[in-house]
């Protein structure tokens, strides 16, 4: 008699689950045919378009829709701001308009009469000093720019720098970026009676509905939320928007059916970024090269909240014995950020390990060997030591390492290799799940869950039809609205562990029911039989056809409803390491920085498709790369613009861009039997501190401020030079 | 097919400012003078000073007979193989008839500046940003859209190859990616990989997907037939 346990089968034993399984809705997006909130289009959907702030500070002293309004085309116009209110930063919306074609709303936010009284600003994100100093009101009130957001201390670290070896002090920054998702924020909206139909670009598919009530004055159970596809979020789409709402309100006041997503700009300037943080840190080693001592202040600015980096990722992943650090947020005149793909991580990644790179180089020492006589500091040594061994083969890195600037050559063209780890829990969040095996033997799963990229249709997919013993195409899956079972948002790298573990406890319950049916009609031992090749077999004897057995259902389907995951249950894992190199070529003449190759060796416990988890971490790279050397808000302190608000002059890398890529998993039996674990963030975080530091190995100094534009390259080596 | 052309109602003419010069909105009065523009620039050239003054004049007689009004009027396109004539203002861009008067939403409109790719369709062949053209100006050419790359009975290798490689993630970017690989692969049949990273460097994937598509592109080129013959 087998025991009936909730589980993966051991590593190695499952027939879909790990293997690389092409994404279900591939073609459907590949050929256009999926339909994003951006898409939505039925007949007499009317465009709307907002009409936003162009300062960064100002009263609005002057509004007049009437023009506006009587314009060929516009259907309706409603104001998002009230005269005498005062806008705090570039984009803020002013007003929405509906029309019956976008040129239309175009000519209708042309005809707006509105007049502001221009107010005193600061975007200088970078500039503490300047902050403090600043003369900037709110509502006629002068208000203190810069917050303390604390000092943490731990150990001596006066001591400490006293007795330690080596000691370096240095600055370091990473600038602000947007989430740039291609689909801009927004939504359809569209009203069948009291009902409310939104199609929403969201991450959040289950916990968006509630956010129509109090502005809207509706009941949640009326309001139904759609997203089969979202064209990107990487954290910033979690919530309903104001210009939802505004999008909702136009449809009701037309009677139509109403589209509102932002243009590029405003999505630009107001729907979401990842904080700016600046660094000046003292660290220090003993003359083996542990590091005693840390001792840092960073600062930098989330917008009008006035936040940065959280002080406990400082210093990022190692931890020494004596360490202080303090941190001091800035409000500015910028958008608002929004969770940012690892909030907080990459960016101490980048100013941490950098500076511990920095200190490796005065010790000396070479940085692998550095980063692994610290491993102890860190919280997962017994991962990061393996996956520093794959990854030093993948980039050979004893071959291709030399001390800093002494990498040779006359020509201008200096190549260097760097290197950078990183973490992030992962854990799984909690979803719940319908499944059915209808008498025919087809099986649906039914979950509130979204698909932002990841696959987890697919993931949903192969962990049902690889737990009835089924082809993929067996299994329906559902996911997209709130109006099946409740799911958590996808973020935080919580998602296929959230879904695929209540996935697949509850086709583990429903196929030891069915097993249950054909062990009483055909006289064998219920917990003999398994499931394989759409049959049931006890043992290597075939018993019957999925088909037959799914038939003693009776005339209705069997349906089982599952619940989140629980850590007893040993289906999911959180908490990885992660190990990433970089190697680059550097124009010592123009400035340009040009991707090598790099490797990234990720641990994420039990993989559930090889396939998807692999562009995960593509994916993770390329934007790495992205910000670690284009790509950047940047201000215009006069003006306090957004100056860069377009994908024009806002740098992304192309496909020629990026040099080799290569991935590797980490995954030992021990890592397999943690179960799922979350990948979208992880690999994300550690490019901007790797591709620094294989800049400082080319040529010889320190670039101190991502993205390392050319710029930023030639300011560094002229510093150098004097 | 399911795309019968959306109903826009009321398609209004419209004879006020001549709009901003960027491409989310021209207008007819734009478009005109930088034909005229043209057209004078070459007779410029080809004449003395002295006699430049009648040239312009002629210019502006031939200028003035070819003004389109502001107003709607028919324009015949052919789509993916199908003719049709959608009546809309001579501003109107490619990309938002296929987009919301034909429901093509498969190209994408990302930039608003004709710069990403996302909303790349095949014209005459070519791939081409469906934002950088008028609707009036394909009139007579043929607009393949990345919709006609997928029916009940028909999978383009393209389509195909993306989805063996995972060239994509979120999606948004992909079709406009997948119609310049369409694009480029039939004007380059047999690319390298190296190839292809310097062909197709007019499309931005924000997910990154670069190494998928990269893979899917050469796979697609190597089954490619050269233009001439069809290929999408
Ligand atoms: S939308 Fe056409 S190129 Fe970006
Ligand atoms: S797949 Fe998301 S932008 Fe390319």
């Amino acid at each position: 008699m087998a025991e009936r346990k909730v589980g993966w089968e051991p590593q190695g034993q499952h027939t879909l689950v790990g293997k690389e399984i092409q994404r279900l809705d591939g073609p459907v997006k590949a050929s256009g045919q999926a339909k994003y909130a951006n898409d939505t289009n039925p007949p007499g959907t009317l465009f709307a378009k907002l009409l936003t702030s162009p300062h960064a500070h100002a009263k609005l002293v002057m509004l007049n829709l009437d023009k506006a309004k009587a314009v060929k085309g516009v259907k309706a116009v409603i104001a998002m701001a009230e005269v005498g209110q005062e806008v705090r930063y570039e984009g803020w919306p002013i007003v929405a308009i509906a029309a019956e074609r976008p040129e239309y709303a175009e000519d209708g936010l042309r005809a707006i009469e509105i007049k502001f009284e221009v107010l005193s600003h600061f975007v200088d994100e970078a500039d503490l000093k300047g902050a403090e100093a600043a003369d900037v009101t709110d509502a006629g009130e002068k208000v203190k720019l810069t917050k303390s957001l604390g000092t943490q201390k731990k150990g001596d670290v006066e001591t400490a720098l006293k007795e330690a070896k080596h000691v370096h002090k240095g600055f370091y920054g990473v600038n602000t970026i947007t989430h740039m998702c291609l689909e801009p924020h927004g939504s359809h909206a569209a009203w069948d009676g009291d009902k409310l139909n939104v199609a929403l670009s969201t991450q959040n598919v289950s916990g968006t509905a509630g956010q129509y009530v109090k502005p809207l004055g509706i009941d949640e159970a009326s309001v139904s939320i759609k997203c089969d596809f979202i064209g990107g979020g990487f954290g910033s789409k979690f919530a309903v928007d104001e210009w939802d709402v505004a999008c909702a309100k136009l449809a009701k006041e037309t009677g139509k059916p109403v589209r509102l997503l932002l243009n590029r700009a405003t999505e630009m300037q107001i729907a979401g970024n990842r904080p700016s943080a600046f660094a000046e840190v003292t660290v220090a080693c003993d003359a083996e090269g542990k590091i005693t001592a840390w001792d840092s202040h960073h600062w930098g600015t989330n917008g009008p909240k006035g936040g940065t980096v959280a002080l406990t990722v400082t210093p990022y992943v190692f931890d020494p014995p004596n360490r202080t650090r303090t941190a001091t947020g800035i409000i500015t005149n910028c958008g608002p950020d929004r969770a940012w793909r690892a909030p907080n991580h990459p960016q101490a990644c980048a100013y941490s390990q950098t500076a511990i790179d920095d200190l490796a180089a005065k010790a000396g020492m070479d940085s692998l060997s550095f980063f692994q006589k610290n491993l102890s500091l860190t919280n997962v040594p017994h991962i990061y030591g393996p996956e520093l061994e794959i990854a030093a083969k993948l980039m050979d890195w004893k071959t291709k390492w030399h001390p800093r600037g002494q990498g040779g050559g006359n020509g201008p063209v200096k190549r260097g290799i760097g290197l950078a780890l990183h973490t992030w829990g992962g854990g799984p969040h909690q979803s719940n799940v319908t499944i059915k095996v209808h008498p025919d033997g087809s099986v649906e799963v039914m979950m509130g869950s979204q698909d932002i990229g990841t696959g987890t249709r697919t993931c949903i997919a192969q962990v049902a039809a690889d737990t009835f013993g089924l082809p993929l195409n067996a299994v329906k899956v559902s996911i997209g609205s709130n109006k099946f079972p409740k799911a958590g948002p996808s973020g935080g790298s919580t998602t296929i562990g959230g879904v695929t573990g209540p996935t697949r406890r509850t086709a583990q319950q429903a196929l030891w029911k069915i097993c249950d049916l054909a062990a009483a009609k055909y006289n064998v031992d219920g917990t003999s039989l398994s499931a394989k090749d759409g049959k049931l077999w006890s043992g290597d004897k075939e018993v019957c056809t999925w088909k037959q057995a799914a038939s003693l259902v009776g005339p209705m389907a069997l349906e089982l409803q599952g619940g989140p995951v629980t850590e007893d249950e040993k289906l999911t894992d959180k908490q990885v390491g992660g190990v990433q190199m970089a190697e680059v070529a550097v124009d010592t003449e123009t400035g340009v920085v040009r991707m090598v190759k790099m490797v990234a060796v990720q641990d994420i416990g039990l993989i559930v498709n090889r396939l998807l988890a692999r562009s995960q971490v593509y994916g993770a790279l390329i934007m790495g790369i992205a910000y670690s050397l284009v790509e950047e808000r940047i201000m215009d302190n006069k003006t306090g613009r957004f100056i860069n608000a377009n994908l024009v002059d806002y740098k992304l890398p192309r496909i020629g861009d990026i040099g080799d890529l290569v991935v590797e998993f980490y995954e030992p039996e021990d890592q397999y039997k943690r179960g799922v674990i979350g990948l979208g963030e992880p690999p994300v975080i550690a490019p901007g501190a790797a591709i620094s530091n294989a800049v400082a190995n080319a040529i010889g100094v320190r670039v101190p401020v991502l993205p390392l534009t050319p710029k930023r390259v030639l300011d560094a080596l002229k510093g150098a030079r004097v | 097919m399911d795309r019968e052309p959306v109903n826009r109602s009321d398609q209004s003419s419209r004879t006020g400012d001549a709009g901003r010069s960027d491409s989310t909105n021209r207008s007819s009065p734009e478009f005109n003078r930088r034909d005229f523009l043209r057209g004078s620039g070459a007779a410029m050239a080809a004449t003395a000073m002295a006699v430049a003054a009648t040239e312009q004049q002629a210019a502006a007689q031939q200028q003035a007979a070819k003004v389109v009004s502001a107003a709607p009027h028919p324009v015949k396109l052919n789509v993916n193989g199908v003719d049709l004539t959608l009546t809309v203002e001579p501003r109107v861009l490619l990309i938002d008839a296929l987009r919301n008067d034909l429901n093509l939403t498969g190209c994408k409109d990302v930039c608003d500046r004709t710069n990403c790719g996302a909303c790349t369709v095949l014209i005459d062949g070519k791939p081409v940003y469906a934002c950088s053209r008028l609707v009036m100006d394909v009139e007579g050419q043929k607009i393949v859209t990345s919709e006609s790359l997928l029916s009940p009975t028909k999978t383009d290798d393209v389509v195909t190859n993306f989805c063996k490689h995972d060239g994509m993630q979120c999606g948004f970017c992909t079709p406009g990616f997948v119609m310049a690989v369409r694009g480029y692969c039939n004007q380059n049949p047999k690319a390298t990989v190296d190839d292809c990273r310097k062909g197709l460097g007019g499309n931005i994937c924000r997910c990154g997907t670069y190494a998928g598509v990269l893979q899917a592109a050469f796979d697609t080129a190597q089954t490619a037939t050269p233009i001439a013959k069809g290929g999408a």
